[in-house]
């Protein structure tokens, strides 16, 4: 039998209801797994745990009291669940992992983490991350790198590595993260759990430390398809406090987490995405996935994309550019930090950004990289002409061995190079686990046009439902 | 002015930066109305540019700055974004302004002067403001209130010749934004700002419509007077440079009030890179037509219409200026209520801007003493009865006056106006007495 802090979120939430445990135990099942597991892990930065056990007991009281009927205003009523750094959530230390903002205990809240107290679900804690989320490793952490469960000596990958850690050695049911380009997906692949990285605009960006502003998108990082869409459903939707916030109204998606029929479904397979220098076991699981979508019905079109090449550099440029320009606030003055405390990274982003965006640069770097993105989104908008979905591995390799994204500045861009076209487009993509190669996961992942989430949760759902990867525990 | 300038023509272009008058701030939900309010009570994240907050531009800001924009004969542009603005300063919160760059909200327009000279706007732009420093000591204190109030920023060409001309176009604007009910220019609360860019060029240059290679910008001017002695200060200062054959440095300088000098500003923002790009948390803006012909709908009389057909109707120069005047709104409706109810435009008005007593009365009570005194004057009978009636109960004072004592007259007039309530022509009732009693 699978320990409380083992279960997913749409079986916590049976639980729970079916008063089969408390959130109490819930929440201490997760502490207890905290306790053994955090310390060579390094997925926590901040533990919320006595805020987190009052709140359960409430939890428990509210459902003792009205039953399941508490569930219809709070649906995620007494679940421990995991945040990375950089939402900030009122009166907890926020560090988006960096020693600049260490000891900076947040005044207000975000709309992701908002939301998600509405519907009921507790906080554990705020997770390790890339420090601003600059990386892809997990390794730029100020605070020491996040450790992948299935490998105390490999990367978890990076941005959301703290949260994908936690979700994947189940010390928490679900966990939210952040990607700017891949950095939700990417993770996800490397510890063999969900991540759903949603359209740009659908979910609120309010109360979450920018690093790219216009790509940047919270989601869930889960260990399910349909938890993942569980989440979705709280976190969506407009926001009057961002602008930039689309305005369409949500769907049920976990309503297409429970479709198993892919029929007349069109999924494309890129050839410049396959024809990368893929890992082999990576090109294995990517194509024998393609073999199962086929045998839920899925038409599988062979068809082709500009070179994810394009993207790395429109990506390059726009990324450096808006990191210079949303770290500028860190100017010394406030925050009681010395801008000493900036780590190489952010240093180093910084100032390329900076040049970037320099009188002179400009049109040159800056300009021209956001006329390339407008192609780039024209390609995919062509592409979605002929095909639904578009299909692919997430990442080239599986999880790297720890120190190597030191060994090259371009780290992140090489391996988000299969996310990265994506999100500049601003689409919505997910990455599932497809099975495992030299003992890591290997991610897949669906992605489609805008606003399209309840079309790449039905079909990475019937997907994960058919690969029965059995005990997905990782080694701990 | 041509002593003042001698052998050269002046070229002098403005940034006037004004406060808008909104509810709120221009990208949160703060209340905008910070005047007299205790230092950082106006914040929150947004305007504190705390990590994660971001911007959600406030419509009523752009729509009045697209009101200015129309007064001022502007081009309403039809696509438009903000940008971010990049430079270092403790009192700017997130290291860059949020401000508009390539597409502002308002392209080129005019005003016409009363010279009947063009007066030309290059562009009209909304951004946020700054907060404040003050410097106690060796501390400086920041005040966060001001961050974040939105702000309209009028440029002009360098299209005035005279500083007469630039400070009757201040003038102008402060008007225009009063009746517009765009914002209420107070430059003692710092809701209107200036700053002037000046050169000097010859006559030759001139008729050539040819540019001085320098100009240099006086800032931080906070009233017409102030501007008036920074920019002869400063005319004088470069005629001296340019007498000599050399030409002045392109910068930014202040006017030293104690001194009478503007000094370089040489520290502050040199040679600037801002580092503009698009505001990615703002998506640019689209206005369509029928959203500009709403605009120009809402587009009231202007000053100097106001003013041209007060004249018209009979009004001087003078009363029509004070009636048209941008703070004197309240006294221009007494006006116009009383002109409406039938009254003579040239008699309220010269009541109105001559009469102390009368401007502070509401329309209402105006109306009443004009009523009041037609009323009197009209009717001799009443106040012949009314002198008779008088003259009978104070026979002792009569006698008095028959006798000599003359300053008894006051004292039987004041018994009249008991009698009708105040109401009678003091100059008549005091004629009909001397006529009774002689």
């Amino acid at each position: 039998m699978k320990k409380l802090n083992e279960l997913t979120l749409k079986e916590a939430i049976t639980g729970l209801k079916t008063r089969t445990f408390t959130s109490t135990d819930l929440v201490s099942a997760c502490f207890d797994q905290i306790e053994l597991h955090n310390e060579s892990i390094n997925a926590y930065l901040t533990l919320t745990k006595e805020s987190a056990l009052k709140q359960a007991s409430e939890a428990d009281r509210m459902i003792s009291e009205k039953g399941e009927k508490a569930f219809d205003e709070k649906p995620l009523l007494g679940v421990p669940y995991a945040c990375k750094d950089n939402f900030n959530v009122e009166g907890v230390e926020m560090t988006a992992a960096s020693n600049i903002l260490k000891g900076y205990i947040s005044p207000y809240e975000s709309t992701v983490t908002s939301k998600i107290k509405k519907a009921g679900a507790i906080l554990l804690g705020k997770t390790n991350m890339d420090a601003f989320a600059h990386g892809s490793s997990g390794e730029t952490s100020d605070f020491g790198p996040t450790k992948n469960p299935w490998n105390l000596d490999k990367v978890p990958g990076g941005s959301s590595s703290g949260s994908a850690a936690a979700v994947a050695s189940d010390m928490c049911v679900f966990a939210i993260g952040s990607e700017t380009a891949g950095s939700i997906r990417g993770p996800a692949a490397w510890t063999g759990i969900v991540g759903l990285k949603p359209t740009y605009g659908r979910v609120s960006r309010y109360g979450v430390v920018a690093m790219a502003s216009s790509t940047d998108s919270p989601g869930p990082l889960t260990k399910t398809v349909e938890d993942a869409a569980i989440v979705l459903e709280i976190i969506a939707g407009k926001d009057a406090l961002d602008a930039t916030s689309s305005p369409l109204d949500i769907e049920q998606y976990s309503a297409y987490a429970k479709v198993n029929d892919l029929k007349g479904l069109r999924i494309g397979k890129p050839a410049s995405y396959f024809s990368l220098d893929l890992e082999p076991g990576v090109r294995d699981h990517a194509e024998k996935s393609l073999d199962v979508l086929k045998s839920l019905g899925a038409e599988i079109i062979e068809m082709d994309l500009l070179d994810p090449k394009y993207s790395i550099a429109v990506y390059t440029i726009l990324q450096r550019s808006e990191v210079s320009s949303n770290l500028a606030r860190f100017d010394g003055i406030r925050y009681g930090h010395d801008r000493d405390a900036f780590g190489t990274e952010a240093r180093k982003r910084m100032m390329l950004g900076a040049y970037a965006l320099s009188a002179g640069y400009y049109d040159a770097y800056y300009s021209k990289a956001q006329k390339v993105r407008t192609l780039i989104v024209d390609d995919f908008n062509e592409a979605f002409k002929e095909v639904d979905l578009i299909f692919g591995p997430t990442m080239p390799c599986v999880a790297l061995d720890l120190g190597e994204s030191e060994r090259s500045s371009m780290f992140g861009e090489m391996m988000d190079v299969l996310a990265e076209p994506s999100s500049i487009a601003g689409l919505p993509g997910i990455s599932i686990n497809s099975g495992f190669s030299n003992k890591m996961p290997v991610g897949v992942q669906l992605i489609g046009p805008q606003f399209s989430e309840g079309q790449i949760i039905k079909a990475a759902s019937a997907l994960f439902n058919k690969f029965s990867l059995g005990e997905r525990k990782s080694v701990l | 002015m041509d002593s003042l300038t001698g052998p050269y023509k002046l070229v002098l272009g403005l940034e006037i930066h004004l406060h808008v008058k909104t509810k709120t701030k221009m990208f949160c939900g703060d209340d905008a109305n910070i005047y007299n309010a205790e230092p950082n009570t106006h914040t929150c994240p947004v305007c504190l540019g705390l990590p994660g907050a971001l911007p959600v531009p406030n419509f009523e800001a752009v729509k009045k700055t697209h009101l200015l924009g129309a007064a001022l004969n502007c081009s309403l542009n039809k696509k438009s974004k903000f940008d971010r603005k990049h430079y270092f300063y403790p009192d700017l919160a997130k290291g860059y302004q949020i401000s508009q760059y390539k597409e502002p909200l308002c392209g080129e327009g005019y005003l016409v002067l009363d010279s009947g000279q063009y007066a030309e706007v290059e562009r009209i732009h909304l951004e946020e403001d700054t907060a404040k420093s003050f410097h106690e000591g060796n501390k400086t204190l920041i005040d966060f209130n001001k961050s974040g109030m939105p702000l309209i920023e009028i440029v002009t060409k360098p299209t005035f010749e005279s500083i007469d001309d630039a400070v009757e176009f201040c003038k102008k604007i402060q008007d225009v934004i009063r009746y517009l009910g765009v914002g209420d220019g107070d430059m003692e609360k710092g809701q209107m700002r200036l700053e002037a860019n000046i050169s000097l060029r010859t006559k030759e240059m001139a008729e050539k419509d040819e540019l001085p290679k320098y100009k240099v910008e006086i800032k931080n001017i906070n009233s017409f007077k102030f501007m008036e002695r920074a920019v002869k200060a400063e005319i004088k200062r470069q005629r001296e440079i340019l007498e000599k054959g050399a030409q002045p440095q392109q910068e930014n300088r202040g006017f030293d009030e104690v001194k009478g000098v503007t000094v370089s500003q040489r520290d502050k923002e040199e040679a600037h890179d801002y580092r503009y790009f698009p505001e990615p948390d703002i998506p640019p803006m689209t206005f369509d037509e029928e959203y500009f012909v709403q605009i120009l709908s809402q587009k009231t009389e202007l000053p100097w219409e106001r003013k041209a057909r007060l004249i018209a109707s009979g009004l001087s120069e003078s009363t029509a200026s004070v009636l048209s005047d941008g703070f004197n709104q309240k006294l221009y409706e007494k006006f116009e209520k009383l002109v409406e109810s039938g009254e003579d435009a040239k008699k309220v008005g010269n009541l109105l801007v001559n009469k102390k007593e009368y401007a502070a009365l509401s329309a209402a009570e105006i109306k009443t003493k004009l009523n009041e005194q037609v009323e009197v004057v009209s009717d001799e009978n009443v106040l012949t009865e009314a002198v008779g009636r008088v003259l009978n109960a104070n026979q002792d004072a009569v006698e008095n006056y028959r006798k000599g004592k003359t300053n008894v007259l006051e004292f039987l007039v004041g018994q009249v106006m008991r009698e009708t309530r105040g109401k009678a022509d003091t100059n008549m009732v005091r004629e009909m007495i001397k006529r009774n009693l002689t």
